[in-house]
């Protein structure tokens, strides 16, 4: 199963090898993995998607938490979150296709964000799964290049009044 | 308020922090710090030979006396010498601040002579660790080294000193006290948790007490015994908890796992509940994971969360300090009021179990006349020394030997490395032992192979005229692999005879020290007497039988039910 942590760490050189040394070092699985200053510059955040049983992310947030720089661990997944994730996507956009991109861009609410007589590099945001339906579609048309941000999370208010 | 330079910080630091001994060698990069601590003058100094001896030596002193143990190291192959020490005593949660000189800030990263990253090489290795880039900072990180080494569940940690940090100058503001808002373990169990063990433990019809090297690092040999004596339950150890219950108790069932007792790991197999304190289900211990105590509810005391149900499942876990786990544990007994005769006419069935257990299948090993067995001279050694001896050991069978036939009755006698096995571990730890009780007596059990990997500790321990004593079990051969070669390889004995090998008590005499050879049984004793006897460093070596095995034995990957005996 995937689950979606949200680390806060001290914002000390070596933090981050820190833990991705633990991921590597124990044969955690690490997805993707998103790393930002907060308001307070004296933390990190990071957001990091990985996936195993019960135990393996019990361990996990366990390990993590052990850490001497690792202030807090959430584990966003266990309740109502939402995800964002980032993708600049280089398409082919030839004679006969250049509509049908935008077309597309149009009904995923994409934007067009460098254009070339050949290509356009399209911008797109939301969860996963859109990211995945996009790159789908685009695919037949050409996919010259691609880069992610990986996702970030964070966890609904309680709606309870 | 004073202005002090990096490397006097340093010496301060040690003097706050009690420690008046440190284990190093020098060079370019931490001559700074060196100059230092001479001019002090006040913080003993061991030169040792190799910087794999200081970090041992430094974890020696350390599970000797429950302190945070100090070596130093220059940068680059001084720095890369200590890993094996760091590691050893990370894997068995051992308190050591390790200080390495690193080349001036401006050339990080230069490939710069004798640089390298040791920060980044030890941070698997570490507890945590230090690149010190602003002499302002230092005071602080000095502070957090020493508490985070000693507090929660102990380990090593690293500080890394540029060249040009030690020298520059800087408000010397050190904390009294120190919080850290991302580092907080847990010390005080809930008592919500205790009192739901308490319930499994009254439901138990056949518990047995798991104790680990946690029992030792909390010092709480003493609520332990309270606990076992108050319930009536037998207890067993792991390598790492022997001695934190007595050996010779009559509860006692001795070590479990791997080479461990045929009594206690039939016990572990068919036993309703585990009460496991400050240990962490190693492999060596469970076996086969499938087949581990199938019947068994787990209570799990451990101050550190990933050591719970990290193998197995845990029915009760109690995360926090074992010693106060244990004392409100057996104050929840005491409340309940029921005395101990009630408890042990209850598990008076398991008693009768455990007992014909024992009566089967006790420790034992074949006598063969005009061969030495291991196994009688650590018998000797232990009657010889009335098992109050710190014992030190190297790896492999001269260390499961001395597991099983020397009693440990009192917690920090003996020091071993488990988690690590490293072989060179036992003499450099016996310096360090030794450093810290002066008047005791302190023996390394080795092999013949392990002690050749620190031998040139010997001259460290001449010029700190220590009277360490070190019994060799010479089999020529490299025992453990040899015995695994032959039980499971056919007796293919690839690359594990040793041909040549120093003559033991010429070598001692090489180095001014006194060296005894016993190759007959019946000059066992003798040369044991006359070792122990002699002053100073002594070496007293024994021609064993050369293909003589450890057992019990569960062969890895088996149920630890599935022991072959001798
Ligand atoms: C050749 C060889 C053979 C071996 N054979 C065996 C064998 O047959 N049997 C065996 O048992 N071992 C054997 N070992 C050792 C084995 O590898 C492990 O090192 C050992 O089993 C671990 O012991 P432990 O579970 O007590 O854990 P340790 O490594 O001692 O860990 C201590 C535990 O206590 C916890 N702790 C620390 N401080 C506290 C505190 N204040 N309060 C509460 N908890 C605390 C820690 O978090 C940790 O979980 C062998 C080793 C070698 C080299
Ligand atoms: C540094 C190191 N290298 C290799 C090993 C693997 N090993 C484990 S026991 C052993 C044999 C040790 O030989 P010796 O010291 O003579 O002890 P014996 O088993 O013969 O008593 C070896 C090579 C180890 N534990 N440590
Ligand atoms: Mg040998």
């Amino acid at each position: 199963m995937k689950h979606t942590l949200s680390v806060l760490v001290e914002n000390e050189p070596g933090a981050l090898s820190r833990i991705t040394g633990l991921f590597s070092g124990r044969g955690f699985n690490i997805e993707s993995l998103c790393v930002a200053p907060t308001l307070d510059h004296t933390m990190s955040h990071l957001t990091l998607v990985t996936s195993g049983d019960e135990f393996i992310i019990e361990q996990i947030i366990k390990q993590l938490n052990r850490l001497v720089d690792v202030y807090k661990v959430v584990d966003v997944s266990e309740g109502e979150f939402v995800e964002r994730e980032m993708a600049l996507i280089k398409v082919k956009a030839e004679d006969e296709t250049r509509a049908e991109v935008l077309r597309m861009c149009d009904i995923f609410r994409c934007k067009v964000v460098d254009v070339s007589p050949k290509t356009y590099t399209i911008e797109v945001t939301g969860p996963e799964s859109k990211l995945k339906a996009v790159l789908e579609l685009l695919k037949p048309i050409g996919i010259k290049e691609i880069t992610r941000t990986g996702t970030i999370a964070i966890q609904r208010e309680k709606k309870t009044v | 308020m004073t202005k002090l330079p990096g490397k006097q910080m340093v010496v301060e630091a040690l003097k706050r922090e009690g420690v008046d001994v440190v284990f190093g060698f020098p060079g370019g990069a931490i001559i700074d710090v060196y100059d230092a601590m001479e001019r002090d003058g006040s913080i003993k100094h061991v030169l040792v030979r190799h910087e794999q001896g200081a970090a041992h030596a430094a974890d020696g002193y350390a599970r000797a006396t429950g302190k945070v143990g100090v070596c130093i190291a220059t940068s680059g192959p001084g720095a890369t010498n200590t890993v094996t020490g760091i590691a050893t005593a990370y894997m068995d949660s051992i308190p050591i601040v390790v200080f390495t000189g690193q080349v001036p800030t401006s050339l990080i990263g230069n490939d710069a002579f004798q640089e390298v990253d040791i920060v980044g090489i030890t941070r698997p290795c570490t507890k945590h660790n230090y690149l010190v880039k602003d002499v302002h900072k230092l005071p602080q990180i000095l502070k957090e080294a020493f508490y985070i080494a000693r507090s929660g569940r102990p380990g090593p940690v690293l500080i890394d000193l540029p060249k040009d940090v030690q020298n520059q100058v800087a408000e010397f503001d050190y904390p009294d006290k120190i919080k850290l808002r991302s580092y907080n373990p847990v010390v005080e169990p809930h008592s919500r948790q205790i009192e739901r063990a308490f319930k499994l433990i009254e439901k138990a019809k056949q518990p047995i007490i798991y104790a680990g090297g946690g029992v030792i690092i909390a010092n709480a040999h003493k609520e332990l015994r309270k606990l076992a004596e108050s319930i009536y339950a037998p207890v067993t150890m792991t390598l790492m908890g022997l001695g934190g219950f007595p050996g010779t108790h009559e509860q006692s069932l001795g070590m479990l796992g791997m080479h461990g007792t045929y009594c206690a790991n039939m016990a572990m197999a068919n036993t309703d509940l585990i009460i496991a304190v400050g240990a962490r289900f190693d492999d060596r211990v469970t076996g086969k994971i499938e087949a581990f105590a199938p019947n068994a509810a787990i209570i799990h005391i451990d101050i550190d969360p990933t050591s719970i149900q990290k193998n197995v499942k845990v029915d009760v876990p109690i995360v926090g300090d074992c010693k106060r786990a244990l004392k409100k544990l057996v104050k929840v007994i005491e409340e309940d009021g029921r005395p101990p005769e009630v408890w042990k006419e209850k598990f008076k069935p398991w008693w009768d179990q455990i007992r014909a257990w024992e009566e089967r299948h006790p420790l034992t090993y074949k006598k063969e006349p005009g061969v030495i067995k291991p196994q009688y001279v650590i018998e000797k050694l232990y009657e010889l020394t009335k098992g109050k001896a710190i014992i030190t050991t190297e790896v492999g069978q001269n260390q499961m030997w001395t597991a099983q036939f020397y009693k440990f009755d009192e917690p920090r006698t003996l020091l071993t490395s488990g988690g690590l096995g490293t072989m060179g571990y036992g003499f450099p730890a016996a310096i360090g032992a030794q450093m810290a009780f002066p008047n005791k007596l302190v023996v390394d059990v080795a092999g013949d192979g392990s002690i050749q990997m620190n031998i040139q500790e010997m001259a460290t321990a001449m010029e700190q005229r220590l009277p360490v004593k070190i019994v060799i079990l010479n089999n020529q051969f490299l025992g453990m692999v040899r015995q695994w070669q032959e039980l499971f390889y056919d007796r293919r004995y690839a690359a594990t005879e040793f041909t040549v090998t120093p003559d033991f008590v010429k070598l001692a005499e090489a180095y001014g020290a006194k060296g005894f050879r016993a190759t007959k049984p019946e000059e066992v004793e003798d040369t044991l007497k006359k070792g122990l006897e002699a002053d100073g460093l002594t070496i007293m070596e024994f021609a064993i039988a050369r293909e003589e095995g450890v057992f019990p034995m569960v062969p890895a990957g088996k149920a630890t039910t599935e022991m072959l005996l001798v």
